[in-house]
């Protein structure tokens, strides 16, 4: 046993890509059964509790596995696992810092509910649900943890195969007509990802962050504009991702079309634009990184203030409700992005920590308008008077809870968050804006919300029928731990801060992040000349 | 005589306009080419970021310089996935079309089709 901890205490960057690839592929060889009842066959009983065993312990162990490397991450210590032993900037490199391993951490804390509420029936109204849900935390975690450009891109492409494939689980002509949209627009972000960097390695020379963190910095004379092209292009892939302005307006659609657990799950795909974002735009061009510092600063904030404002509006003038949550996962990328965009350690912490949050409470959001949409009969999602819902009670206290939550109410966390964003904000130049938009926009959350509240439970109009049964324990308890999530959030919002501050202010120091991945040598490459 | 990086680079140009242009039509066939010029754009210009070298050993074998290995792997790994997921989109484009009984991005004909449709 101690010899396995020891193996995992080494490899732990790399075994936390490999659990979740193997696990899919272990549920691939166990069969589709799925596949078969949707044929019509016998439905296959004995390989559905099989699947659903081995997914949920595997993302379990995933879950210790990423709670450990937070403790880890939290001493201090940046742990560099090089693939193969090659040394850093000519080999890959997977880097695991406090932002990698919060990161990940938030990933299952998403995706151990969202499978949970998953195996109450989702998962079986198509095909390889449980096979692919692994392939996607696969890319999840590999895009947080590597520290190569290139690789990032290689882990963009495995997450967005498998969150096409996610998307289009369920079918029906919605989903296919909205999946054309996303799977174009991502391909085509892809293209202009390789552009953004191939035209980086083109000025430096290499595309390992660490090795691009020094040689951005060096550069001088014709090179420094084709640098800044890179990163303004890498900010338009990462934006896309991200839901800014005005790459936006494919999300609400998209995430709407999508089923509950998926939509759930895809709360952190915003995410991971914002984690890149952060990645290459702090410490590739961070604030001394030479004539490119700060590349896109003049870009960001203002993108980011208006998404916010322009995501809140979607969300009053939303007809659905998974539409209107969708609209809440963009106003809030746009919150987290502006603090991001003030570029100070402690705007980035507030920002961090109001990641956490956002992240968990619209992934629950989404999972409670589909149990509240299910009990509506007909009228589903859809904002009008329609029967009353079964569990009146129980599901407007969660919404309210949930609101209550979005909105940023005390004690909630998400007035935590907001707080700190705005006394982060105190005294920098931008700080008349994101107060007031960052106010503005708390208080339409609250009508947003509430309007679709008063519409849902007590614009109600009898039935004769009655409406449908409650909703399943399971599915419950899935949206609970969601909500329980938050409020660990905010007990513990002391040491939860210390961290994201740690995490923010190692991001900033852009030297130990080079000496940790290259070593002392600094044997980094130039831009190849041909010469021996 | 236009030397070699003009031609590349007005190449990989006129490429990537095409792509552009069909990227942007209402059909999901035309968009999947658009799609696929892109891709063939990029992998150029990615190739082209190690400069261009004449005369110059494709692999570390005997004198003289060697042309930039890297932006090959990197072309290579850009090359296969380029291929899986155009394989994905065009499968998607079919059954979409099977789904919403039309070809048009939009999953549905345009209210005057006619005009639209060249």
């Amino acid at each position: 046993m101690n010899g396995l901890l020891d193996v995992w205490w080494q490899h732990a960057p790399v075994l936390s890509v490999v659990l979740p690839s193997l696990t899919a592929v272990v549920l691939l060889l166990l069969g589709d059964p799925g596949g078969l009842s949707a044929q019509g066959g016998a439905h296959d009983g004995g390989r559905v509790a099989w699947q659903r065993r081995v997914a949920l312990a595997s993302v379990g162990l995933g879950l210790l596995a990423a709670a450990a490397m937070v403790w880890r991450a939290s001493q201090g210590e940046l742990m560099v696992y090089r693939l193969g032993e090659w040394p850093a900037p000519f080999g890959i490199v997977l880097v695991l810092d406090r932002l990698s391993a919060l990161m990940v951490l938030l990933t299952y804390l998403v995706a151990v509910p969202v499978l949970w509420y998953a195996t109450g029936g989702w998962d079986m109204r198509g095909r390889y649900f449980h096979a692919v849900f692994q392939f996607q935390l696969m890319g999840l975690c590999g895009a947080f943890l590597t520290g190569d450009l290139f690789n990032l891109f290689v882990f963009f492409e495995v997450l967005l195969i498998a969150s096409y494939v996610l998307l289009l689980h369920g079918q029906g002509r919605e989903r296919f007509r909205m999946g054309v949209h996303y799977v174009v627009l991502n391909l085509s972000a892809s293209a202009l990802f390789l552009i953004g960097v191939s035209m980086l390695y083109a000025v430096t020379g290499t595309l390992n962050m660490a090795d691009l963190a020094g040689r951005v910095a060096a550069l001088s004379g014709d090179s420094v504009p084709l640098a800044k092209a890179a990163a303004a292009i890498l900010l338009v892939v990462f934006g896309l991702k991200a839901a800014l302005v005005p790459l936006f307006f494919w999300l609400p659609g998209t995430y709407a079309a999508a089923s509950a657990p998926v939509a759930a799950l895809f709360a952190i795909m915003t995410k991971v634009g914002v984690y890149s974002i952060i990645r290459t735009h702090w410490v590739i061009f961070g604030a001394d990184a030479g004539e490119a510092a700060l590349a896109v600063a003049d870009w960001l904030l203002p993108a980011a203030l208006v998404t916010s404002v322009l995501g809140v509006l979607g969300a009053l003038a939303a007809q659905h409700m998974s539409r209107l949550v969708a609209y809440l996962t963009v106003s809030s990328v746009g919150t987290i992005m502006a603090s991001v965009g003030l570029f100070t350690p402690d705007t980035l912490s507030a920002a961090l920590y109001y990641t956490l949050h956002s992240t968990i409470v619209i992934a629950g959001l989404f999972l409670l308008v589909e149990l509240m949409a299910a009990q509506r009969g007909d009228a589903g999602d859809h904002l009008q008077p329609a029967s009353a819902v079964r569990e009146p009670v129980l599901l407007g206290l969660m919404m309210l809870f949930g609101a209550a939550s979005a909105a940023g109410l005390p004690p909630l966390p998400g007035f935590l968050g907001k707080l700190m964003l705005l006394q982060s904000s105190h005294g920098l130049a931008a700080q008349a804006w994101i107060w007031a938009v960052v106010l503005t926009v708390g208080f339409f959350t609250i009508i947003g919300l509430a309007r679709a509240g008063v519409v849902v439970f007590w614009h109600v109009q009898p039935v004769a029928d009655g409406p449908a049964a409650g909703s399943s324990l399971k599915l419950l308890s899935a949206a609970w731990v969601f909500m329980a999530l938050t409020v660990v959030l905010a007990v513990v919002a002391e040491p939860v801060k210390r961290y994201t501050d740690d995490a923010a202010r190692q991001l900033t120091d852009r030297a130990a992040y080079q000496k940790a991945v290259l070593g002392d040598r600094l044997q980094t490459t130039r831009p190849y000349t041909g010469e021996r | 005589m236009p030397s070699m990086e003009a031609l590349l680079a007005s190449g990989v140009g006129v490429v990537t306009a095409a792509g552009v242009y069909l990227l942007l039509r209402g059909r999901t066939f035309p968009v999947v080419l658009g799609l696929t010029l892109v891709g063939y754009a990029v992998n150029v210009f990615i190739f082209v970021m190690g400069r261009l070298w004449s005369n110059a050993n494709p692999l570390l074998v005997g004198d003289g310089p060697v042309a930039d290995p890297l932006p090959q792997a990197l072309v290579l790994t850009a090359i296969v996935i380029g291929f899986a997921t155009t394989g994905f989109v065009i499968e998607l484009a079919l059954r979409s079309r099977q789904e919403n009984g039309s070809d048009h991005v939009d999953g549905a004909e345009p209210a005057s089709s006619a005009e639209v449709r060249r």
